[in-house]
């Protein structure tokens, strides 16, 4: 399973073990995998006892559809929480990579040359964030709340605060194209997930991601390059902002400078509910799929069943204040 | 020679300190700050104030803060040494241009604020667009598109906001009219196209049947709008609010069906007419409402 990682010589065997001994040994992720399917079957029982429609195939489309954009996001999310890192520059890159690939095409050239110059402006601001937070070590908390700012200033300078709407097909076809019975939203955010699993399971950056986040100290101890490994994960975080900032313009049809305002949280959010650590080291992908379709089908739910707006944000945050507090109680478990 | 012409000057000097004060008397001078000129909104609004200034013979001194609370609170204390008569103010920030307006309070000159309000600071009456009066005409526009029965969608805006509350309640207060007008669901999509989009359809999925939607402002119903388009979900008589430049385009193409555009033009003739009736003795409320209207295809 881990051949790769086992050939390359830059590792010792005591960073070797103890990331694998750390993953395989713990339960945690067993155990919260269940808990989180029981939540989501039991809102998926309850909704559909509520409201019948819930459980139709259009709703199930419609919701693997809705959260594929902050889908895509979150999992970019879960690998920078991985490295103990933050990324909260993500919403405002959503904005300005699809404001520069919507005035790309606009300009006339091919949709294909649009979508790469918008993933090439998530890939520089990632690139920014990665560099500093990985030579320079200041906090990504500090810089990315910086690139926030930039880049949200940057997008809405950009076009002078107006969005860029009317696009050709073929440059929506991200968001609101269809591939036989599936949404192509679905199907980009389920490559992303496929890609990355490849990358964080079974190679040795992903070896190498997790044992800066799980022991920093003994990462800079071996011989790989932690910024370097730091930095290519936030690239990754930023064109992964790009890609879902893509899929969203293609199914509005407008690229807005406001764009993506409080995706970082929604982002977030769906990491810790899906067991990522903010320690570091210990979070999978599959854990932050279930996060971010728990938090679709509680918005879905919230909207079919008309509740008061009012609530949805305090059920919102007792979901997230209740995960915290579980696997907190795992952990503490886990070490006794 | 010499004497003649320095006792001459100082005449002239003399006659025209003397003037001066009968000068001002006589003619009001109301000083206007408009947050930026840069946009077309706000070069309307203060269009409006020349306007209603030459039809009541009063002066007025206009300022452009350039969207900088810096400039606008120099502006301010132009106008305070100018002594002008009064102040209308569209403050570019709510807070900065509180202490500017507490100067203009301790020099006796009245303080008007036109469409964006002052958190604090004594300030005779708020100009500013009806949200309720918005809200209603939208709903009872909506009700007669849909032939006064059916099922229609309200999308709130951010919840607690006065713009959501005021033009919610609008709307409301228009639906009573119509027994027969349902609203099977009214969820918050926090006046973003993106939140439209998304809530809508999930809007879409547990209704089958939608006559009409009404949402709080444009970015939500173009949201909606592009819902209904993905789900192939035709005979949707949208309403939006704020008249933005993709909804004006939308209601050309048909896809909207009306939005509710403020007036900035009222509410610089309102904004000048108040202020003179105030300076000519006039009760005048604290908040006085500048019409909206609808625009349609």
């Amino acid at each position: 399973m881990h051949a790769l990682f086992q050939r390359h010589p830059a590792f010792g065997g005591f960073l070797l073990t103890m990331s694998l001994r750390e993953r395989f040994s713990g339960k945690i992720f067993t155990e919260s995998y269940a808990i989180l399917g029981a939540v989501l079957l039991a809102l998926c029982i309850l909704l559909t006892f509520l409201e019948p429609r819930f459980l139709s195939v259009s709703n199930i489309f419609n919701i693997l559809r809705q959260s594929a954009i902050i889908g895509i996001i979150s999992l970019g999310m879960t690998c920078v929480i991985l490295v103990r890192g933050i990324d909260l520059s993500v919403g405002s890159i959503v904005a300005l990579s699809s404001l520069v690939g919507a005035a790309t095409v606009h300009a006339g050239f091919p949709f294909f040359v649009a979508w790469g110059v918008a993933l090439l402006v998530g890939a520089i601001c990632g690139g920014i964030n990665g560099v500093v937070v990985g030579w320079l070590g200041i906090p990504p908390f500090i810089v990315t709340l910086g690139m926030m700012g930039a880049a949200r200033g940057a997008a809405l300078l950009f076009t002078g605060g107006a969005p860029i709407s009317g696009f050709p097909d073929a440059f929506r076809v991200l968001g609101k194209g269809w591939l036989a019975a599936v949404p192509v939203p679905v199907l980009v955010f389920g490559g992303v997930f496929f890609v990355l699993y490849l990358l964080l399971e079974r190679s040795i950056w992903g070896e190498q991601v997790r044992s800066i986040g799980s022991n920093p100290v003994a990462a800079w101890g071996s011989a790989m390059s932690v910024p370097r490994i730091t930095a290519s994960v936030f690239v990754l975080s930023g064109v992964l902002s790009a890609l879902s900032g893509l899929v969203l313009a293609g199914r509005l049809d407008a690229a807005q400078p406001t764009a993506g305002l409080g995706y970082e949280f929604g982002a977030i959010a769906a990491a810790v509910l899906g067991g990522t650590q903010f320690s570091g080291g210990k979070g999978t992908l599959f854990g932050t799929i279930l996060g971010v379709l728990i938090m679709g089908i509680i918005s879905n739910g919230i909207n079919i069943l008309n509740v008061n707006p009012f609530y949805e944000q305090v059920v919102r945050g007792l979901v997230i204040a209740a995960a915290l507090v579980f696997y907190g109680r795992l952990s503490a478990r886990e070490a006794a | 020679m010499m004497k003649g012409k320095r006792l001459l000057l100082l005449v002239l000097v003399g006659l025209l300190i003397a003037a001066f004060p009968l000068a001002a008397s006589a003619r009001q001078t109301l000083g206007v700050v408009i947050s930026t000129l840069n946009n077309p909104f706000f070069v309307t609004l203060k269009e409006g104030t020349e306007q209603k200034a030459q039809e009541l013979d009063v002066d007025v001194v206009i300022y452009d803060a350039q969207d900088d609370s810096a400039k606008m609170a120099s502006a301010m204390e132009d106008l305070i040494q100018k002594e002008v008569d009064a102040i209308l103010v569209n403050p570019t920030d709510a807070d900065a241009v509180v202490p500017s307006i507490m100067k203009a309070n301790a020099a006796k000159i009245p303080v008007f604020t036109i469409d964006r309000g002052a958190s604090s600071g004594e300030v005779v009456c708020h100009i500013a667009s009806d949200n309720v009066a918005g809200g209603r005409m939208a709903g009872e526009f909506l009700a007669e598109q849909i032939g006064g029965a059916g099922k229609v969608v309200e999308l709130v805006g951010i919840p607690g906001t006065s713009a959501a509350r005021d033009r919610g309640q609008g709307f409301h207060e228009a639906m009573k009219e119509y027994p027969d007008i349902e609203i099977v669901a009214s969820q918050a999509a926090d006046f973003n196209r993106d939140k439209g989009l998304t809530v809508f359809e999930n809007i879409l999925q547990a209704q089958p049947e939608i006559d009409g939607v009404f949402a709080h402002n444009d970015e939500m119903v173009l949201g909606a709008i592009a819902a209904a388009e993905a789900a192939g979900r035709e005979g949707i008589v949208f309403v939006g609010f704020d008249a933005i430049d993709d909804a004006v385009k939308a209601v050309e193409e048909g896809s909207l069906a009306a939005t509710v555009a403020q007036q900035p033009k009222e509410m610089g003739l309102m904004g000048v007419e108040y202020a003179v009736r105030y300076l000519n003795g006039e009760d005048i409320p604290e908040n006085v409402p500048v019409p909206l209207k609808l625009v349609t295809q």
